[in-house]
């Protein structure tokens, strides 16, 4: 391709989807996406820009480079940050993810599935909706540049899960497994791992607790997060604050800010010294594992937390220049048609050394709550609200009575320094969303999260309007 | 760009290669953008997207299936149309036979076309401009800009064609103690005055911003919402409230107002009104888009239907996507003259955005969320300060309802701003709104 820029790249992205699900017995239309395009990236002295487009003929990559090069040398002089000085990744390599060269199950094989599992919620004209749901993602990447690089990445994503609501004339409630807070890299070992076949029986059982049992009560109590709801918390009070893009001040239009400031890295005392929390790329099965983030730079693990204090932020090489902060393999894009900004990885929390049953055993007066159902937090990641699906009280060092919309509230700032218990290794589970949303313009990206249970000192929680 | 001819002609070719007993849908979406980002009122980003996403539905008359795909552009397209009509071809005598299928027979032909206000290549006077007028300012946010093409075609005969330029620039102005206020230009091209005008304006805000901020306490106040605000609130609530699935699921917030066992004040009327608004006038699965009353005096209205919920609950179509959100929200307005806001809240909160609403209890339509850009406190109908962040938790039902003091005679226009996959054609018009009482918890 021909260029006067002095600097530029190419990402194709290939995404084949297909997503089935059975909803009160009836298998929807399934829904398949085949998607392909690629983004060129001039940049001229310090001044860069991007085009994209879906004509991947060698004219209309031409076209979109010349227009890059163009944009790139008509923005010279309004830009935020020189970036002459920002080197691009060498060399060459290819990475097959978990699973990828394994055909999946047939499409009548995972309908029939479905089907079967959903025929397992009981006949009760209590349940208003039932549904078993299957979405898979397969996708190429590949990113070359004019240093040299020539770097191809292929994934498959499987998003498994079971939704049933029960209802009565005063109430409805909700319970799931999977969904929205369980995405693995593999094949069909990913719905083993989430133990959907056989679970929506149970499923449908809880929903039907949930819609007998009492409101949460109101009040300060310990609180035991189960690893589907630590996702979340992990998320929005760690992940998110941690991005240094948004410390940057780039996304205070939309997304936010943060509560952590530049100078607290290395210093603030984030959490308890039980509080150990990694940038992890390289989980096989995690989604967001990668060898090479959409700018090519290579992943390595990172702690962010160690023993309660804060160390590194969530920053690509673009951001860690701007800052004078070290930097790591964040630079991530939805697809071909957005361009790469800071984002999560896998967040993870490192495992303690105490059993569930210790946890719960050490708990006066608390409650767990598992699986995440709302969320909202202030723009600079501070306040949080969030709720679950399910709670249970404990008293004594015993679990107690199921109640139902579970929530609590906090302030990030202070929330984690509470964690006074980190479930062991077998309490840990893999978990991930493909759903973040932030940027301008918007995308959403794939995000990891492994946790343990954890347990939370004196906090505010509540239930539903009575 | 694809133009409305060739999308006739990738329609036709896939239409004429059907066969006997087989139904085809078309469904296009694309663009053009111009996208820029902007930090302290210089370039962040930026960039140009052309992207065309089209979506075939293909049934037998028993069973369903559909393929998104993207186009070239190029005359390969036909064949990559082909080609996926043939995949999906195949998958049907896979699937089950299909009881809530609903194939669209309806034959209608809408075509509405913009004309071009903005050439792309102005992207570095536009950005220019800004950058200079901000000069000084801690301006933060995005331009997007450029054409908008919905088309949509089946083998019954239906045909529309939607094409609009639009452009929109979002952004903030920060005062260095970290309060910001929010503005917002959209337009079909580019209007340098408009943009002037919005930013002196946020000008003068900052000074407000700069006063020394008050701190409120949890607990219940008086409230003020501005339409942007209200927009977020009612934006919640539109997400299933009116869904015809959803309310058949109990899944929907607004279960109760449609159950009859709960109301709103009789001053909040709300409805779909698609005539002389933003979106196509016809939906994503091809159906006409129709003007509905959704709430009308505190008491529910119509739901949205789309074509399957239309069958597996017998109730009738009414041209909604299948996602059964509303496209073009339209709040009543009230009598309460915008001026006489401030005296009429006398003590309390001015509050000019919401953020991050969630549900507490989705049933009982409670939820929390969050202030964001220029909230101030007002005593005797004046401003004190600006408020730090403030975290609400309230039943719908009772801000809209026996809290809700009145609805401004002003309304405004809100565009959507969502660029999430492409550049969204929704919007709002709504008031402000007064209410006795906001529950801050946090």
């Amino acid at each position: 391709m021909r260029t006067a820029a002095h600097a530029h790249s190419l990402r194709y992205v290939r995404q084949a989807d297909h997503y089935l699900c059975v909803r009160r017995g009836v298998a929807e239309p399934p829904r398949l996406v085949l998607d392909e395009g690629a983004m060129l990236v001039a940049r001229v002295g310090g001044s860069e820009a991007y085009a994209a487009t879906s004509d991947l003929s060698l004219r209309g990559l031409q076209q979109a480079l010349e227009r890059a090069e163009a944009l790139a040398r008509q923005l010279a002089g309004h830009g935020l940050v020189d970036l002459a000085p920002l080197g691009m990744v060498e060399g060459q390599q290819d990475y097959l993810a978990p699973g990828v060269k394994q055909p999946f199950a047939t499409l009548a094989d995972c309908l029939e599935l479905l089907q079967a599992e959903a025929g397992r919620v009981p006949n009760d004209a209590r349940f208003a909706n039932w549904e078993a749901s299957l979405g898979v993602s397969e996708v190429e990447q590949l990113y070359f540049n004019s240093a040299g690089a020539q770097l191809r990445q292929a994934f498959r994503f499987v998003y498994p899960g079971i939704s049933v609501t029960a209802a009565n004339d005063e109430d409805s409630q909700t319970r799931t497994l999977g969904r929205e807070n369980f995405g693995q890299q593999g094949g069909l070992d990913v719905l083993q791992r989430l133990g959907l076949a056989g679970s929506a029986a149970r499923v449908a059982d809880e929903a039907l607790q949930l819609l007998l049992a009492p409101n949460t009560p109101e009040g300060p109590r310990d609180l035991l997060l189960m690893p589907d709801q630590m996702a979340l918390q992990i998320h929005e009070s760690i992940g998110h604050p941690l991005e240094l893009d948004r410390i940057l001040g780039d996304e205070r239009n939309y997304a936010g800010t943060s509560f952590v400031k530049r100078e607290d890295f290395g210093t603030l005392r984030y959490g308890s010294p039980l509080l150990n929390v990694t940038f992890d790329p390289e989980l096989p099965e995690q989604l967001a594992s990668y060898r090479f983030d959409d700018e090519g730079t290579p992943t390595s693990k990172v702690w962010l937390i160690q023993h309660g204090i804060l160390l590194r932020p969530l920053g690509s090489p673009l951001s860690s220049l701007r800052s004078g902060l070290a930097g790591l393999a964040n630079s991530r894009a939805s697809s071909w048609n957005r361009a790469p900004i800071d984002r999560m990885a896998n967040i993870n929390i490192e495992p303690g050394e105490q059993s569930l049953e210790a946890l719960i055993g050490s708990v006066e007066r608390g409650i767990l709550m598992r699986t995440n159902r709302s969320w909202s937090i202030d723009d600079a990641r501070n306040k949080f609200q969030f709720g679950c699906q399910w709670g249970q009280l404990i008293e004594n060092g015993r679990l107690g009575a199921v109640v139902k919309n579970p929530n609590y509230r906090g302030i990030s700032s202070s929330f984690w320094r509470g964690l006074k218990g980190v479930g062991d290794r077998s309490t840990l589970e893999v978990l991930g969303t493909p759903n973040c949303g932030k940027g301008e313009p918007n995308q959403v990206v794939r995000v990891g999260h492994a946790s343990p249970a954890c347990l939370f000192s004196d906090i505010d929680v509540f239930g539903g309007r009575e | 760009m694809i133009a409305v001819e060739r999308f006739e002609q990738l329609a036709q070719s896939a239409i004429d290669g059907l066969r006997p007993g087989e139904n085809l849908s078309l469904s296009l979406e694309a663009e053009a953008s111009e996208f820029v980002r902007f930090n302290q009122a210089r370039v962040r980003q930026a960039g140009h997207v052309r992207q065309a996403m089209l979506t075939l539905v293909l049934d037998d008359g028993t069973r369903q299936a559909s393929i998104q795909l993207t186009l070239t552009g190029s005359a390969d397209d036909t064949g990559k149309v082909m080609a996926a009509v043939e995949q999906l071809r195949h998958l049907l005598p896979l699937l089950a036979i299909d009881p809530w299928l609903a194939s669209n027979t309806e034959v209608w032909n809408v075509r509405k076309a913009t004309q071009e206000c903005i050439d792309e290549t102005d992207t570095a006077r536009v950005v220019d401009h800004i950058c200079t007028a901000a000069a000084g300012l801690d301006l933060v946010g995005i331009l997007a800009s450029g054409p908008i093409y919905r088309g949509f075609a089946n083998s019954a005969g239906a045909f529309g064609w939607h094409q609009a330029h639009s452009l929109h620039v979002d952004w903030s102005l920060f005062h260095p103690n970290g309060q910001a206020v929010k503005a917002g230009l959209a337009t079909p091209g580019w209007d340098p005055d408009a943009f002037d005008r919005q930013l002196a304006l946020g000008r003068q805000q900052l000074e407000y911003l700069g006063l020394p901020v008050v701190t409120v306490k949890p607990g219940d106040h008086r409230a003020y919402l501005a339409p942007a605000a209200l927009d977020e609130l009612l934006g919640m609530l539109a997400w299933g409230g009116f869904s015809a699935q959803a309310l058949a699921s109990q899944a929907s917030p607004l279960q109760k107002l449609y159950s009859g066992q709960a109301s709103l004040n009789t001053a909040v009327s709300v409805s779909e009104r698609i005539t002389g608004s933003l979106s196509p006038a016809f939906s994503s699965e091809g159906r006409p888009r129709l003007d509905l009353p959704l709430i009308t005096n505190g008491a529910a209205g119509e739901r949205l239907v789309s074509s399957r919920s239309a069958t597996e609950y017998g109730i009738p179509c009414n041209g909604a996507d299948p996602g059964e959100g509303p496209v073009a929200l339209d709040m009543a307005p009230g009598e309460l003259a915008l001026s006489k806001v401030p005296e009429a809240l006398d003590r309390g909160l001015y509050i000019n955005n919401l953020w991050y609403l969630n549900y507490s209890d989705m049933p009982a339509a409670r939820l929390t969320g969050l202030t964001r850009f220029a909230t101030f406190w007002v005593e005797h109908g004046q401003i004190v300060g600006p408020v730090d962040t403030m975290r609400f938790d309230d039943s719908v039902y009772d801000l809209l309802g026996n809290q809700l003091l009145a609805l401004t005679q002003e309304r405004e226009l809100i565009v959507s701003t969502n660029t999430y996959e492409q550049r969204h054609t929704a919007s709002s018009r709504l008031p402000g709104a007064l209410v006795n009482r906001l529950r801050l918890t946090l």
